[in-house]
């Protein structure tokens, strides 16, 4: 899960690191009352989970408690790539010495994590990383032994910061490995990291991604997820335990294991090609499992998308035999029926792996005009993109 | 012969008295594997009956290792307790563990992981997240279906559970030396390369079918390796082309982040050392049906 900058400047301030003074705002009301308590001269953020905001005009100066109120009325509602601005943080200003550079991220290559430090700071660390490598500084970091003072000070060191802040980014870098591991994030990225005029050190953005496994030791992680940005099938889906995530095509997709699932939207969106350009409209893995229950839940979330014209179930008996599957499939119509939630779209179902025979078969017998039985994976779904074409 | 799994290895369950574990421990024992016990340190001194197989409970790794001779763990135990399980596999020095369960914080892996290589590397760990590995007619470590194909002269290696399943169905009929699902975590203990290596070095297995999906660059690494350390014939698949990216796809590792780790970056790096990459399985299994058949 990515965090907003305010939860990640708040998170920050949580675990006793350096950030400036603010709040965040939903209304310019909100801004008012925030600005008056700030005082003085602040900036109004849009808070935003994408890049570029400066650029689009949703980072502005403002002085006095009507000045402020202005430019978070500005930016609240502002689209910044496709992105609504609902919320605008606002933080007293600092004066501003030198940028740099600091983060902890996961290393999925060397299966660990990595310091990555630099004091070219404030620009795009990829870039920086381009065009001038010696100025970047990537560390591993062992995930057993973490980050005493002793590792800070070697990457402090080899980043090259000046004496006179030294000091303070060791702190900082110790600090920032504790909330790293405390919180289970997988990155938490500070760019800038800001010396001021008097020589103190800011963490002046804050970048945090929380790693969802570890939901399980953090209940106060739930109450960071934006319900209001959430889909609402996503939303509907989750609280079923289904793992959805919604896309903008015709074809419902539900299948058994998150690979076959990726691999089926593949299958659909070639077959799509060849019948009006349809795409699948979502993804679902309903797990090895796929009991009637939980087929019917799947169904009922992927068939309450409007934008879907046809469906494809896609099983592959492993665990779960084929039979059990076909069972759950014509129980879960029925089941739909009984919620007075009739299936009106054609269903196209590829069952194959153990017993597959047995579950056509008890298909066939239910003999329900809206389930088509193609045997094989490409030919479901080259029959599931046409019907949904001609749904169209 | 096989990789990591032979009819010779004997292997134990951490976790067996819970629901998966003792569900799976029957499935393997009546798939032939040779399971020799389990570990459940308030049950240690009891046995569990398995349709006629009693089955000796240990309190620790050690113990049953001590007493059965066991070098193969599979772990079935929740995520909260799988960091502490996979270690006290590590501290008994087993050589091959793996670890079924999904959802297990990164950290946890990570530090497991930091701790194996501390200690040597003396454990080989598959997963987590992943289905196991089976080497048909031989053994089943894990929860791979153990009836869908026979023994065979083809290797399979995949992040994905279904698609391993899917491709040892549609290659049934030629077989399969060894199959390892290696998970779809960001972090796993046994890579593509891994086993591409095992592979390439195991004198049963004749060609290679590697299955990878969006994110990382794992499957990037392992064309580079095959460029220069493979000489088997091996053909790819990798899910997920139409992913869109920032979103996780099931699988915790499963995530296009900006423009890294898509699906066309692999088959390009892939496709670039010579590896054929198939549109859809059924692709994949037609052109590995191509190289077996050409002999």
């Amino acid at each position: 899960m990515d965090l907003y900058e305010y939860q990640g400047r708040d998170l920050f301030e949580r675990h006793g690191l350096p950030v400036l003074a603010g709040g965040v705002a939903n209304t310019p009301e909100e801004a008012r009352a925030i600005a008056e308590r700030l005082g003085g001269r602040v900036v109004v953020k849009a808070q935003v989970k994408v890049g570029g905001r400066g650029k689009a005009g949703g980072v502005k100066l403002a002085e006095g408690t009507d000045e402020t109120v202005a430019r978070a009325t500005d930016i609240l509602g502002m689209d910044i790539k496709g992105h609504t601005v609902h919320k605008v943080m606002i933080t007293v200003t600092a004066d501003v010495a030198e940028e740099y550079y600091f983060s902890y991220l996961l290393d999925r290559a060397n299966r660990t994590f990595l310091c990555i430090a630099s004091v070219a700071g404030g620009m795009d660390i990829e870039q920086v990383a381009a065009d001038t490598p010696d100025k970047v500084v990537k560390a591993p970091i062992d995930a057993v032994k973490g980050v005493d003072e002793a590792k800070a000070r070697e990457i402090v060191t080899a980043a090259g910061f000046p004496a006179d802040v030294a000091d303070q980014v060791v702190e900082v870098a110790v600090g920032l490995w504790q909330a790293f591991v405390a919180e289970d994030a997988t990155l938490v990225e500070v760019n800038p990291l800001a010396k001021t005029g008097d020589g103190k050190l800011l963490l002046l953005d804050a970048k945090v991604t929380l790693d969802e496994n570890a939901a399980f030791r953090h209940p106060d992680h739930e109450a960071l997820v934006d319900q209001a940005a959430v889909d609402p099938l996503e939303q509907a889906a989750k609280e079923k335990d289904l793992n959805y995530v919604k896309l903008d095509g015709e074809v419902g997709i539900i299948g058994n294991g998150a690979g076959l699932v990726m691999s089926t939207l593949d299958v659909v969106a070639y077959a799509g090609e060849r019948h009006g350009n349809v795409k699948p409209a979502n993804f679902l893995d309903i797990g090895g499992g796929a009991s009637a229950a939980v087929m019917a839940n799947g169904l009922e979330i992927v068939l309450s998308d409007p934008s879907v014209r046809s469906v494809f179930v896609n099983v592959f008996g492993g665990i779960t035999a084929c039979d059990e599957v076909a069972n759950g499939i014509v129980q879960a119509l029925a089941l739909l029926e009984q919620r007075g939630e009739k299936v009106t779209k054609p269903l196209v179902v590829r069952l194959d792996g153990n017993n597959a025979e047995a579950g056509r078969a008890i298909l066939d017998g239910a003999n329900n005009p809206l389930v088509q039985r193609v045997d094989t994976m490409d030919g479901a779904a080259e029959r599931a993109a046409e019907l949904a074409a001609a749904g169209v | 012969m096989a990789i990591w799994l032979t009819k010779d290895s004997k292997v134990i369950v951490q976790g067996m008295t819970g629901s998966e574990g003792s569900k799976h421990t029957r499935r393997m024992l009546a798939a032939g594997t040779n399971v020799v016990g389990g570990t459940n340190p308030r049950k240690a001194g009891q046995s569990v009956d398995f349709d006629g197989t009693a089955l000796p409970v240990f309190a620790t790794v050690a113990d049953a290792m001590a007493e059965t001779g066991a070098d193969v763990t599979v772990i079935f135990v929740p995520p909260q307790f799988t960091k502490a399980a996979v270690i006290e596999a590590i501290d008994a020095g087993i050589p091959l563990a793996v670890v079924i369960t999904e959802g297990v914080p990164v950290h946890d892996t990570a530090a497991f992981w930091a701790y194996n290589v501390a200690k040597g590397e003396r454990t080989r760990i598959i997963g987590p997240n992943c289905p196991g590995i089976a080497s048909p007619g031989a053994s089943n470590a894990g929860i791979i279906p153990a009836d869908i194909t026979g023994s065979g002269r083809i290797g399979l290696v995949s992040k994905s559970g279904t698609l391993t399943y899917q491709m040892m169905y549609e290659l049934r009929d030629i077989g399969f030396s060894t199959c390892v699902g290696i998970g779809g975590d960001p972090i796993i203990g046994t890579t593509h390369i891994d086993a591409l290596a095992a592979f390439e070095a195991d004198p049963d297995t004749d060609a290679i079918v590697m299955i990878g999906e969006i994110g990382g660059d794992a499957e990037e690494r392992a064309a580079e390796f095959i460029k220069s350390h493979v000489t088997k014939p091996v053909v790819g698949y990798i899910a997920g082309f139409t992913a869109p990216p920032g979103k996780t796809m099931g699988h915790a590792g499963a995530i296009i982040s900006g423009s890294a780790g898509t699906a066309e970056a692999k088959k390009e790096a892939l496709e670039a050392v010579g590896v054929k990459v198939g549109k859809t399985p059924t692709e994949t299994a037609k052109l590995m049906r191509e190289i077996m058949s050409a002999g």
